[in-house]
């Protein structure tokens, strides 16, 4: 009982501080007419432009304001709202990853229980699944699904006569080509290092194909990447990358945003992204926005080539939100098709909507049109982090390291394989 | 010596309880807590756990070296710059009042918006630094970005950041020689620079020791340039204690990256407190 007391004290120091340093706009008084929703996003722009299309939706159908408070993104941003829920600081709604990182809230503590809402028969299983717990489903999807592989210029390709590749090795003869003209094959931006992850968390695909259950085995550790082919295969992918100076020079001084310019503008062929990056591209390079295109991962064949499927973040309902009537509206109204389509018109959708009843607008990107062909023909996995709790925290340095060539990827994939380990055993995961 | 006691004791209870409150409880409780699995809300003991994994940590042998290299180089480079600044600036030039605020101007800008201005200034090709040396004919390298030269370049730029305030301590402590021993050496024929070796040098001692000490455990617990610089990177080689404490802390471990400070802490105590003990054995009274 004396551990308690130190944590119930330590909270209050926490609170006391976090109100101190906290955004003094989000204690204002509430207005006597109308009523307010407070709602936590973060920092990336389509989040942002999102919620301000459902605000002003819900102003106008229910007569409720919103005040929106904006936290930073990544792991940074994983500490604002660990802290907030912890202390009892949280907003009425909450914008937040779904799969792993949302597991790792412990939804039921914090969290109401949406399941009986009538929106949820709209709602897409597969995005389901990835936001609720045993007994109870607590989240909506708060943006569209997104696509992981690989963006190239389309004008590139045009211009060599090339083929959009089904199979690593036709990608490698392509690269081989774009090469031989000085323009950059593959764009990596490890200055922004969550960029040096994505070939391997994008290759999911492949992997699951070939080893099905590896998912459930690796979270049990029963299974290892250093011990698995096809797992390890993704390190290889972006290790062969390197050996074959496919990679632009001061890939280490690029950043995301440099990346993306150099691919609009012809610089570069590939960028292996997710499709969440075209929001950014459009804003930067309206001209050449139809230039891009989208393929997945190759793998070794070609009939099965798919991609790997980025489920959207949620939205989820604090369960001491201060006006609850006018929260759970405020849900209810971004999870119906109207709601969507308020936010479609506001942010170009970067892939499918998880709700049923939604189609893709005409004028959608190019590259989600050839996404959405993937999606079609049902040749789609949700990535790792959304089926498995386990993500190491430094993978973004491993395969920095990796794809700098300062190791090879058995070494890459022995490191990985203690970082999840330790990761496992701070979270105190079963089996580990 | 007895001294009668004129004050109560009931006057440091106000200072005593926010020491208490503010820096003795929360250390005791880190204490505590480095034995914990503890994810902010509830705690399971561990014993050494935390320890032993922080031990285990892939990327530490690199951080305990980046960080005794990034201590002693920049401490050093610091009190080398400093003296040199110091005797410039206390001599009789003219525009000593410009030079010495330009000198102390880096100290007041934010430790982050250096960071990211030298990230820029540092950019292998489109970077001011570089595009100067190619003017020259020189190829610069990628300060930044070449693992082996990272932390070297963030060391260049704690030193330029934190010269002044060494510079500041080291002025105070020239100013403060007695006039009288450089009347004196003049009097018996002594060059300015037998000056500078036997009267300056010698007798502003604390001075410099105090710029040793603190830019060494500035040094060792520095952490913002690095994270706005290079993030620790490329890959782990430009890794801190600091910044996997930090990387820790991002990932959720709360209980590991306390274990981490704690050691940073013994760490920081075990290497300041002999050096202390050694410098100040040597200090002459004025």
């Amino acid at each position: 009982m004396r551990g308690k007391k130190i944590v119930s004290l330590l909270i209050c120091v926490l609170a006391f501080l976090a109100a101190c340093g906290g955004n003094p706009s989000s204690n204002e008084e509430d207005t006597a007419e109308g009523s307010t929703v407070t709602i936590l996003i973060d920092n990336g722009q389509n989040a942002l432009a999102g919620a301000e299309a459902i605000a002003e939706g819900v102003k106008e159908k229910y007569n409720i304001d919103t005040d929106i408070e904006v936290r930073p993104g990544g792991s940074e941003g994983d500490n604002v709202v660990k802290t907030r829920l912890a202390t009892g600081e949280m907003t009425d709604i909450m914008f937040y990853n779904s799969g792993a990182l949302f597991q790792a809230l412990n939804p039921s503590q914090h969290f109401l229980d949406l399941s009986e809402e009538d929106y949820m028969n709209s709602i897409q299983d597969t995005f389901k699944e990835v936001v609720s717990d045993d007994e109870s489903i607590y989240g909506i999807p708060a943006e569209a699904s997104q696509g992981g592989g690989i963006l190239y210029n389309r004008a590139v390709y045009q211009e060599l006569e090339l083929e959009p590749p089904k199979t690593w090795e036709e990608f490698m003869e392509n690269n081989e080509k774009i090469k031989a003209t000085q323009i950059t094959p593959v764009v990596a931006a490890y200055q922004d290092t969550h960029t040096s992850q994505i070939i391997l968390l994008a290759d999911y695909y492949n992997l699951q194909l070939e080893d099905p259950d590896f998912a459930e085995k690796y979270t049990a550790n029963e299974k290892k990447f250093v011990d698995t082919p096809a797992a390890v295969r993704g390190l290889e992918k972006i290790a062969e990358l390197y050996e074959n100076g496919y990679y632009n020079s001061e890939a280490s001084s690029t950043s995301h945003t440099n990346a993306l310019e150099m691919l609009a503008t012809g610089e570069a062929a590939h960028y292996p992204i997710l499709t969440g990056s075209l929001t950014e591209l459009e804003k930067n390079h309206p001209d050449t926005i139809d230039d891009i295109g989208f393929f997945g991962i190759p793998g070794d064949e070609s009939e099965v080539h798919g991609m790997t499927l980025w489920l959207p973040s949620g939205f989820y309902l604090n369960k001491e939100a201060k006006d609850m009537e006018a929260a759970k509206q405020w849900m209810a109204y971004a999870a119906s098709p109207e709601g969507v389509e308020k936010h479609m018109e506001a942010v170009k959708p970067n892939g499918p909507y998880m709700v049923d009843g939604v189609e893709l607008p005409v004028d959608s990107f190019t590259a989600v049109e050839e996404m959405n062909e993937y999606v079609e023909a049902e040749k789609t996995a949700p990535a790792l982090e959304f089926v498995s709790p386990l993500k190491g925290p430094n993978l973004e340095q491993i395969t920095v390291e990796l794809g700098l060539g300062m190791i090879g990827p058995a070494e890459a994939a022995e490191k990985y394989d203690r970082d999840v380990d330790r990761q496992a055993q701070q979270l105190d995961l079963e089996g580990w | 010596m007895k001294v009668n006691k004129v004050y109560s004791y009931w006057l440091i209870v106000p200072a005593g309880l926010i020491y208490v409150l503010l820096f003795l409880y929360p250390t005791a409780v880190s204490f505590f807590f480095s034995f914990t699995r503890w994810t902010l809300t509830e705690w399971e003991w561990i014993g050494f756990d935390n320890f032993k994994m922080f031990f285990e940590e892939p990327s530490l042998m690199i951080g305990f070296k980046n960080t005794l290299i990034f201590a002693v180089l920049t401490a050093g480079l610091k009190v080398i710059i400093g003296v040199f600044l110091a005797v410039i600036l206390i001599s009789k030039i003219k525009t000593k009042r410009f030079i010495r605020s330009t000198v102390f101007f880096p100290v007041l800008v934010s430790t982050i918006a250096v960071g990211i201005t030298f990230q820029m200034l540092m950019h292998p090709s489109n970077g001011l630094i570089n595009r100067t040396l190619e003017l020259i004919g020189i190829t610069g390298p990628d300060w930044l970005g070449n693992p082996n030269l990272a932390i070297y370049s963030i060391a260049l730029v704690d030193v330029w950041k934190g010269v002044g305030i060494a510079t500041v301590i080291l002025i105070a402590g020239m100013m403060s020689i007695p006039k009288d021993y450089y009347e004196a050496h003049q009097i018996d024929g002594g060059t300015s620079v037998n000056a500078f070796w036997h009267i300056t040098l010698p007798l502003s001692k604390p001075a410099i020791n105090a710029v040793i000490l603190l830019a060494l455990i500035g040094g060792l617990r520095t952490f913002d340039l690095v994270w706005a610089m290079t993030g620790g990177g490329p890959g782990f080689s430009s890794d801190l204690i600091a910044s996997i404490i930090y990387k820790q802390y991002q990932a959720g471990f709360y209980g590991l990256s306390t274990a981490g400070n704690v050691l940073l802490f013994i760490l920081v105590a075990c290497i300041v407190y002999p050096i202390f003990k050694f410098l100040t054995r040597k200090e002459v009274d004025l």
